[in-house]
């Protein structure tokens, strides 16, 4: 009995070290955390395959949040030969083989992981070196104006004729100081008011995006139709997030100047409208991409409807509206939910929404794939009004877009509204010009002081205070708040 | 006879030079992987030393202005708060743990199926704290199943935003903490219990003491310096407590930063790396456990003399 005992022990006290020294090594030590109220996954990032011990530039890494990217990469991108089954790799034609690493983008957690890598990309081997990273409007700049990215025209070698269709503002945004061009994108994002034909119908007695655009036309009058929704049982807006963005836009003062905050005078008319709607509820109190906010987008939703730009509508509105959601086997048809019941018309304001930036990192050793990447995705007019035609996200490609938006394309989705040629209408008229670093921490911050406010729990001079408490943690190094008159 | 007397020298130095190597490795981890790093947080508190988007700026030695604006940026509210959330959640925990451990080690009473119930109020232990507040987060959330529950029952008429109210955040964090942990607590306390000698018992029921003081009289205070170790390590982890709120509130300790804790604000500042503040948080956060601590240590030690005079008076009352 002893001796069978003490072979137990031992066999047991093995067994532990093995799996302990195997998680230890295997790996890589992760500290996302995790985020309830966002929808997009957002997996760990890891470094489980490794890369074939071949000639430098067999393994390209790309950096991103979500996978909106990877599906645009994997389902456009000619040289892709095939995807993983776990889709953390995909493999080209030549053999390189593409490794994706997500982190989640809520919280500066994408911006943390990136700088961390990027500071030591230096030293780091050369299969393990980034080579493209995504970047986001919020804070597209802090890389543009490092020495992180590379000169898309100089060193990736893309020209002008390549580069002449896309929308001039997608250009500016990613240039920096000496007037280098940093980094290139597929798409440009406009903003419009995607409503429920159904709930308009009730309300105005019209879904035509037409009509509902005139009732729309500007702040008063949207907020006349909120009142008009409200009498007949429904809602406006989900959440308190949900106009932010068409009044960050149209500030006149960037968010930082030197180390100060300066909190625009339309920011406040933000917090003033919402705070007015929470009360008469007009809004049905969610918070941006929580469950209910999501569930709202549904065909239980009771609300009128929703701010989006062009990603929106079909990466985030789409796969909400659905009621057999695509995981369980539903089809993005007529018929599954509010597939179908929803229009676009331009809303009181014209706005942008975020945009996704592709950008060379310095240091990589795959300029050749990297070019013909950007040269296909972002410049290539045939493959990108595919990728407009099938998944209706709005390409940074002047000719392919005014072609569809004159066509008889129709959006299933939205009832048979060309809504590209909405957007194509918009979109010259983005201005980008008060985008900067800090963007991404401020709008954060600032949301999230102000719903405290709006449930009541706070007072503006406290919400305010908050706020100020919340950016300097970000942000050490800014220094004070200026808030308007 | 000389020979007996050089093997025991020699015995005597290698009993002692074998002792020192089989601690040595504890040691040589422990100096390595604590006490450095601890030493270089105490260190680096003293100096700006934080990350700006792609710049490091720093360290520069600022002596204790970290810790100046630690005080003017409400570091009493989030102690405050810690130790609210940390006491909201022990108390239950104490009371129920000693009744069901109590119970459980009363032969009296013989409880059934004691194994069944042990092995249910620990497996709460075992759940990954995030998983569980990812859990509640969705269970209370305002269109989940709690709030549709009341609804239905026509207890409320809208649904009660649990996350949005002071009361309602702290009250999920403190029963979180109270479900995780009684089950551990009580079987120390038991263990505890059947520690204690039966004669005494006994000895007690002959001379006609009841059920509770037998309990007050015998049993607590003879469980005193497992009820010390307790409360210290319940307290230094109620100190640090993280991952229930982070998770919760989704790292912003809504509303109003009312369930904000102390390792929540230090989080706070890692996002920008500051290394400059988060050793301050850490070194205050470090003394402030270590006077706790010792607190708790002497009031519980301390009584034991006080204990002796109730046994020997005992047997008049």
């Amino acid at each position: 009995m002893k001796k069978a005992r003490k072979i137990t022990a031992l066999v047991l006290a093995l067994a532990m070290m093995m799996g302990t020294s195997l998680i230890a090594t295997g790996c890589q030590k992760n500290e996302t955390p995790v985020t309830p109220s966002k929808a997009a996954e957002s997996v760990a990032s890891s470094e489980a395959a490794p890369a074939p011990a071949a000639a430098e530039g067999k393994t390209l890494n790309i950096w991103v949040w979500n996978d909106e990217f990877q599906s645009r990469f994997n389902d456009y991108y000619p040289e892709v030969k095939e995807v993983a089954k776990d889709k953390s790799t995909t493999t080209l034609k030549d053999g390189t083989i593409v490794k994706w690493t997500i982190n989640a983008n809520a919280n500066n957690n994408y911006q943390d992981k990136l700088d961390q890598a990027l500071l030591a990309q230096d030293s780091a081997a050369a299969d393990d070196k980034i080579d493209i990273f995504l970047v986001e409007a919020d804070y597209a700049l802090k890389y543009v104006n490092s020495d992180y990215t590379i000169d898309v025209k100089k060193d990736i070698g893309l020209t002008d004729s390549d580069l002449a269709n896309q929308y001039k503002y997608t250009q500016d945004i990613v240039t920096d100081k000496n007037g280098a061009l940093k980094g290139t994108t597929w798409q440009a994002t406009p903003g419009l008011f995607a409503y429920r034909r159904s709930i308009a119908k009730a309300v105005l007695g019209t879904d035509d995006p037409t009509k509902v655009q005139e009732a729309l036309s500007d702040w008063t009058k949207f907020d006349n139709v909120a009142k008009q929704a409200s009498a007949k049982g429904y809602k406006m807006l989900s959440g308190f997030d949900d106009s932010y963005r068409t009044f960050s836009n149209n500030v006149s003062t960037p968010w930082v100047t030197d180390t100060t905050v300066n909190v625009d005078a339309n920011i406040m008319k933000w917090v003033t409208q919402t705070k007015d709607y929470t009360t008469k509820n007009y809004n049905d109190k969610s918070i941006l991409w929580d469950n209910k906010w999501q569930a709202d987008q549904g065909p239980s939703g009771k609300v009128l409807g929703f701010f989006y730009s062009t990603w929106g509508i079909n990466f985030t509105l789409l796969g909400n509206s659905l009621k057999t959601p695509t995981k369980e086997g539903g089809k993005e048809e007529v018929g599954n939910g509010a597939y179908g019941d929803y229009a676009v018309c331009q809303g009181p304001q014209g706005y942008y929404w975020g945009g996704t930036w592709i950008c060379a990192a310095k240091g990589t050793d795959n300029v050749a794939t990297i070019k013909n990447v950007m040269k296909t995705l972002t410049c290539d007019s045939t493959i990108m009004k595919k990728i407009t035609t099938v998944t209706q996200d709005y390409t940074n490609n002047k000719s392919a877009m005014e072609e569809l938006a004159n066509s008889d394309f129709k959006s299933a989705f939205l009832g048979g509204q060309n809504h590209i040629k909405l957007f194509a209408a918009v979109a010259p008229t983005i201005d980008m010009s008060k985008a900067g670093a800090y963007d991404q921490g401020c709008n954060e911050a600032f949301q999230a002081a102000f719903h405290d406010y709006f449930n009541g729990t706070v007072d503006l001079a406290k919400a305010k205070a908050n706020f100020e408490k919340a950016i300097k943690e970000k942000y050490p190094d800014l220094t004070a708040v200026k808030w308007p008159a | 006879m000389q020979s007996e007397n050089s093997p025991k020298k020699k015995k005597s130095i290698r009993y002692d030079k074998w002792g020192y190597l089989f601690i040595a490795p504890f040691f040589i981890i422990f100096i390595v992987f604590s006490l450095i790093p601890l030493g270089s947080t105490v260190y680096f508190s003293f100096f700006q030393y934080f990350r700006q988007g792609l710049k490091i700026i720093g360290p520069n030695f600022i002596g204790l202005a970290n810790f100046v604006k630690l005080f003017q940026a409400d570091l009493p509210q989030y102690l405050g708060n810690t130790l609210i959330l940390w006491i909201v959640g022990f108390i239950p925990q104490i009371i129920i743990s000693l009744l069901l451990a109590a119970w459980f080690t009363n032969e009296r009473l013989h409880l059934r199926g004691q194994s069944f119930f042990k092995t249910v109020i620990y497996m709460p232990n075992l759940i990954m704290a995030s998983a569980f507040a990812m859990l509640f987060f969705t269970l209370f959330s305002d269109n989940g199943p709690v709030n549709g529950f009341l609804q239905s029952a026509g207890i409320l008429s809208e649904p009660f935003s649990f996350l949005s109210s002071v009361i309602g955040t702290r009250g999920l964090i403190s029963f979180m903490n109270f479900l995780m942990w009684f089950g551990n607590t009580t079987i120390l306390l038991m263990a505890a219990i059947m520690g204690v000698d039966p004669g005494l018992y006994e000895a007690a029921e002959i001379d006609g003491a009841s059920f509770n003081q037998m309990f007050w009289r015998i049993t607590i205070p003879l469980i005193r310096p497992i009820m010390a170790y307790v409360m210290i390590t319940s307290l230094i982890g109620g100190l640090q407590m993280f991952d229930v709120p982070q998770i919760l509130t989704n790292g912003f300790g809504t509303p109003d930063r009312t369930s904000t804790t102390m390792i929540m604000y230090l989080n706070n500042h890692m996002y920008s790396k500051n290394f400059g503040m988060a050793g301050a948080v850490s070194t205050v956060l470090f003394l402030i456990c270590a006077v706790l601590c010792f607190i708790v240590y002497f009031i519980m030690t301390r009584d034991d003399d006080s204990a002796k005079k109730p046994r020997k008076g005992g047997a008049h009352k």
